[in-house]
């Protein structure tokens, strides 16, 4: 038998697989195809304090290996989520955590309070990446500054264990890394979408309603890999990695890049029995190689 | 029924103009129950170019031989590569996928309006108002005499109206312009085409007052309701056209 599991903060994983955020609904979703309580940990989809209508049409483009989407995190607002989508989820055997989102600190802080008071959520994301709204999201986490602050202000209201999910439009992901370990989370997550554009030129307009959007799928892997790579190394949290994961055999790639978790996420469109099957990859992976234990495989490159 | 991932066989691929053909699929086991307007996500392995999955409505369903029936148009990269499937190649489905088409009360009589590949879902849901003695008849418009394709399945069900674009066969002109449209009294419409047909024909029906049901075509990333990509504006705010639809009430729809 191998072991599994790890810890994140304070919080235990039982494996390192989990799914991402926006492309796993609400996990409710996924039930018809496999037991969800499986992974180690489930991503709900992006969530506000207000309801958002998100995007206009088209908000998909297909490109060589990938997709581009600019959803804009359409959701019906915290109120909403506590009413009808936490009883759902709340039984599921695994973490649950909410991918928190705003246009200003106040709603990440007014977001993370509320979700601190469910007691079945174990973790916040806390995204300040997203490339697709025109406030908030991917302005907080390409700016140190604002970036700083955000962090601070929902620490110092959400006691559980805290995710900074990262952004990769920047020049040096380290430092957003290292910014949010001074600031006291528990982990960060990377990578989320990169901004990319494509152009119908049937029409000669751009694909996408907003023009340009997050770039996702296994087109921008090495990117992603080579990026839980450099913040691996630039902090002692762990990395939660993710960017293109369609294989077993990716994940291992990022856990062996510094990664302890990765989050599944384009796979689950194309296979959504994807998270299970990598899950059942890395475990045959482990036992192949004489590993007794996840845990002496993260971070497997940086020995050298 | 619950959505399942099936690895099917292809035992046919009839090709019918230059551009339409029918892929007959087995899956070897029993069929879920799929119903009259639903479609699957159909993977296109083996191009960097077909990367997500292609939905597809369900053309015919044979429960006895556990096969079903794909009526395909080529007009991209995913459905070229589907046209050179050969007999015993295997093609991966997640099915059944989205809202059907409601079923019409007693007394109703129904139109099914089709336009060009948007003929498919309406095969399928005539076989099934035949089943329950539901009158109904067809409208299917083409650009020509030879892009006319399965006269020959429709019209075993129902009397099948034709128009085509520069009247080679039928009457000439647009679905829209059929006389069926103003001389028959329907109270049910079922359309599905282009979008702007379907939205020609949804006004028609709002006029007249008519029960209208459109089969959206809205580009898809997943199919489940997870990537909320296939949004439609509804009175009820964004919907994903793939839980939500494909099938909508025309009233339903803010076009």
């Amino acid at each position: 038998m191998v072991n599994l599991g790890l810890k994140i903060g304070s919080l235990y994983f039982k494996n390192p697989v989990l799914s991402a955020s926006g492309t796993f609904g609400y996990g409710t979703e996924f039930d018809d195809f496999f037991d969800v309580g499986r992974l180690g940990g489930i991503l709900l989809k992006g969530s506000t304090l207000e309801p958002r209508e998100g995007n206009p049409y088209p908000r998909m483009a297909e490109t060589p290996s990938g997709m581009l989407n600019s959803v804009g995190l359409q959701n019906k607002g915290i109120d909403y989520f506590e009413k009808n989508i936490y009883p759902r989820v709340a039984s599921y055997d695994t973490n649950i955590i909410v991918n928190v989102n705003g246009n200003y600190i106040e709603e990440y802080v007014a977001l993370a309070e509320r979700i601190n008071k469910l007691e079945r959520i174990s973790a916040i994301e806390l995204n300040i990446s997203c490339p697709n709204v025109k406030m908030g999201g991917m302005a907080f986490g390409t700016n140190p500054v604002s970036a700083r602050e955000v962090i601070r202000a929902v620490r110092a209201v959400y006691q559980k264990t805290m995710i900074v999910k990262l952004s990769p439009n920047v020049t040096n992901i380290a430092e957003f890394a290292r910014i949010a370990e001074e600031e006291g989370a528990d982990s960060v997550s990377l990578v989320n979408t990169l901004l990319g554009m494509a152009i119908d030129i049937k029409s000669l307009k751009p694909s996408l309603a907003t023009i340009t959007g997050g770039l996702s799928g296994p087109a921008i892997k090495p990117v992603a890999l080579r990026m839980v790579w450099q913040v691996a190394k630039a902090i002692k949290i762990p990395v939660i990695g993710m960017g293109g994961i369609m294989t077993a055999d990716d994940a291992v790639e990022f856990i062996v890049a510094g990664a302890s978790a990765v989050q599944i996420g384009t796979a689950c469109f194309i296979d959504p029995l994807a998270p299970v099957k990598i899950l059942e990859g890395i475990e045959k992976f482990l036992v192949e190689r004489g590993f007794s234990d996840i845990n002496e495989l993260i971070g497997y490159v940086n020995r050298y | 029924m619950p959505k399942t991932v099936l690895d099917f066989q292809i035992i046919d691929n009839k090709q019918l103009t230059r551009d339409f053909f029918i892929l007959e699929l087995s899956a070897g086991i029993a069929l879920p129950e799929i119903l009259p307007g639903q479609f699957a996500q159909v993977r296109v392995d083996g191009s960097a170019d077909t990367f997500l999955r292609r939905p597809f409505s369900v053309y015919d369903v044979n429960y006895e031989a556990g096969s079903i029936r794909l009526l395909l148009q080529v007009v991209g990269n995913g459905t070229k590569a589907l046209s050179l499937l050969r007999k015993g190649e295997s093609l991966n489905l997640i099915l059944p996928l989205g809202k059907p088409f409601s079923k019409p009360g007693e007394e109703e009589r129904s139109l099914l309006i089709g336009g060009g590949v948007g003929i498919a879902p309406l095969l399928y849901l005539g076989k099934y108002l035949r089943s329950i003695d539901s009158d109904f008849e067809y409208l299917l418009g083409f650009r020509s005499r030879d892009r006319i394709i399965e006269y020959q399945e429709f019209s075993q069900i129902a009397k099948v109206h034709i128009t085509t674009e520069d009247g080679s066969e039928g009457e000439k002109g647009f679905v829209t312009q059929h006389s069926v449209l103003s001389g028959t009294n329907y109270s049910r419409i079922y359309c599905c085409g282009p979008d702007e047909m379907m939205k020609a024909i949804g006004e028609f029906a709002k006029k007249k007052k008519i029960h209208c049901e459109v089969s959206l075509e809205n580009l898809m990333g997943c199919g489940f309701g997870v990537c909320l990509c296939c949004v439609v504006k509804t009175t009820s705010g964004n919907l994903c056209s793939c839980i939500d639809g494909p099938v909508f009430n025309i009233n339903d729809l803010k076009w």
